[in-house]
């Protein structure tokens, strides 16, 4: 697919996310909104991750640490066919699989996540493994600005870089924001790149809505051969909704009836700047 | 000649434990032990020389261990993550529940030093809560092995569960409890002795103790049934009704708080049987224990032989 497409389903993956968001009455709109395009470019460009392939030992592997991100997650597994997209209509309902955070009930998903400072962790150990079996899968984690507070990562950031991971890519959808407020004015994280250059990553900073330089990123890991890879992608929590950009209260907002048709039509507008 | 129940003295389970690993490693390079700094009180150095591509070493780092220890078995790694229990439990017990158990990735979790071992160093070194949490949370299979001959099962039996479990023991060395011919199977627990007027259900280290008291029972003519439940959970409700129907009172022993443990397990399927037996727990209580080493903290509280025999006899004679 060329970028012109991927960006177009970029727009499509929000016009969704939103749709079963506003259908279910919850979600955490603003984050799901931040990371899809990452998402978009790893499923579609970066990871060896199919439906045909989720039982093969050898494919890729993804985890979703902010797993509180989880609509993004759903509306791209099934554009990939892991499930029918009709499954989304039970999102969050009464004795659904599809849970407001990721389960590996649903098909396409390797870890349940959503407690925040895991999925790093499990990552490092499915890395570790392709290690001693020579394995030449990856394993790419997702991880929130806001969780970055939680000490475990830091374990984790120490042992991969400790075990020489570069078979690890840790994403950062750094979108400045979390369910308080900015995350600098809640506990300040910078410099985030020299600290996690101090703890043995080699660190690439991305525009995380920019599909050529994202597919470009991600492609070239592991940057250095013996060290995990750090990938910081700047993001806006929010993106592509004029009025949900860069509002923490957006966190896990859902819009109103009229909301909702404003940011469909603004979605729909970008997707006829594009010629769809 | 005869197999005694408790006369003859062993290893400690941990050194049971470590050399029972060696041995499913030897056979299967998928069988790694991830340790927190812990080789040493784990007596894993031997496994750690033998074996030093299956030993991964995450630091003093707990969260850590039971995550990578999650990401390795979800690979089809064969994984025991060993640190002491007081931490495990503790410190990685969301890791626990979210990582292992929710996750349904099958880690062996080895809390090593369990309960009070490490005695005076105390109640930041002790577990004493760790039953009562794991209980609490879904899908995972705990198990107390009495002695050498239960803890070499339940640590094989572990190497082939597809699902977590936890095993759970001590350093000091332990009396043999089991003629080697005993069948061991996880979730049905093991009558060491025969008996009518009262039942001890014992687990994990006090177990012996508990055979001492009945012994010491039946020098004073009161026969007592005592069985090891080296697994806390699932628990084995029908050798505890059983108890209750065949002998005249029952007394739980645990080395862990009273509260939320073995005692409290039992007590719940008596109660909801409609079982009416004199019963009592005997355990830690509801506080930081005093100083001491594991023997005195269990005399102290009455997880000894006189302890225990008082306990059954002020229980038939009121």
């Amino acid at each position: 697919m060329t970028d012109d497409e991927l960006k177009i389903k970029s727009i499509h993956y929000r016009k969704k996310l939103l749709e079963y968001i506003k259908k279910a009455g919850a979600g955490h709109t603003g984050g799901s909104l931040s990371c899809v395009d990452i998402l978009n470019v790893l499923y579609n460009r970066i990871m060896n991750i199919s439906p045909q392939n989720f039982g093969d030992p050898a494919r890729d592997r993804y985890v979703q640490s902010k797993g509180h991100s989880v609509e993004a997650l759903y509306v791209v597994l099934a554009d990939k066919g892991f499930f029918p997209e009709s499954d989304l209509e039970t999102l969050c309902k009464y004795r659904s699989h599809y849970v407001g955070h990721p389960t590996r009930k649903v098909n396409g998903i390797e870890h349940n996540s959503g407690a925040l400072g895991h999925g790093l962790a499990f990552g490092a150990g499915v890395a570790l493994s392709a290690k001693k079996d020579k394995a030449a899968y990856k394993v790419y984690v997702l991880l929130g600005d806001g969780e970055l507070v939680e000490g475990s990562n830091w374990e984790t950031f120490m042992a991969a870089a400790h075990y020489r991971l570069d078979n690890l890519t840790a994403i950062v959808d750094r979108n400045n924001l979390q369910i308080t407020g900015k995350t600098e004015d809640v506990c300040g994280l910078e410099r985030l790149d020299e600290k996690f250059r101090a703890f043995g990553w080699h660190v690439e900073i991305v525009d995380g809505h920019d599909i050529a330089a994202l597919s470009d990123v991600l492609g070239k890991v592991p940057f250095k051969t013996d060290k995990p890879s750090l990938v910081i992608a700047n993001t806006i929590k929010g993106k592509g909704v004029s009025f949900i950009e860069n509002d923490h209260t957006w966190h896990h907002h859902v819009p109103t009836d009229s909301q909702y048709r404003q940011a469909q039509l603004e979605l729909d507008n970008l997707l006829t700047e594009l010629g769809s | 000649m005869k197999f005694e129940p408790g006369t003859e003295s062993g290893k400690a389970n941990l050194e049971v434990f470590s050399e029972t690993l060696m041995s499913l490693a030897s056979g299967d390079k998928n069988v790694l032990a991830v340790t927190s700094d812990s080789r040493g009180s784990g007596k894993l150095a031997p496994f750690a020389a033998a074996y030093p591509e299956q030993i991964v070493e995450v630091g003093i780092a707990e969260q850590n261990l039971v995550g990578i220890s999650a990401g390795l078995a979800s690979t089809g790694k064969v994984v025991y993550a060993v640190s002491p229990a007081c931490f495990l439990t503790a410190r990685s017990l969301e890791q626990i529940k979210n990582d292992v158990c929710y996750s349904d990735h099958p880690v062996k979790l080895v809390g090593i030093s369990a309960g009070v071992s490490y005695g005076a160093l105390g109640s930041t070194h002790h577990s004493t809560h760790d039953l009562a949490v794991l209980r609490a949370i879904n899908n995972i299979v705990i198990i107390a092995p009495s002695d050498n001959f239960e803890t070499k099962h339940a640590v094989r039996a572990a190497a082939t569960m597809s699902h977590p479990v936890f095993l759970r023991f001590g350093k000091r060395p332990m009396y043999h409890l089991h003629n080697p011919r005993t069948k061991f199977e996880v979730g049905r627990s093991i009558t060491i002795r025969e008996g009518s007027d009262v039942t001890f259900i014992a687990t994990g280290e006090t177990v012996y103790h508990a055979l001492m008291a009945g012994k010491m029972l039946e020098s004073r003519g009161i026969s007592c049934r005592v069985i090891s439940m080296h697994t806390v959970k699932p628990l084995d409700a029908e050798s505890v009704l059983k108890a209750a129907s065949d002998s005249g009172a029952i007394v739980t022993v645990e080395e862990h708080c009273v509260l939320g443990g073995l005692g409290e397990a039992c007590a719940a399927v008596l109660m909801q049987a409609g079982a009416r037996v004199p019963f009592r727990i005997v355990g830690l209580p509801d506080e930081y224990t005093i100083t001491g080493s594991q023997q005195e903290i269990f005399e102290h509280y009455g997880i000894s032989a006189k302890g225990l025999a008082e306990t059954a006899e002020k229980l038939l004679n009121p």
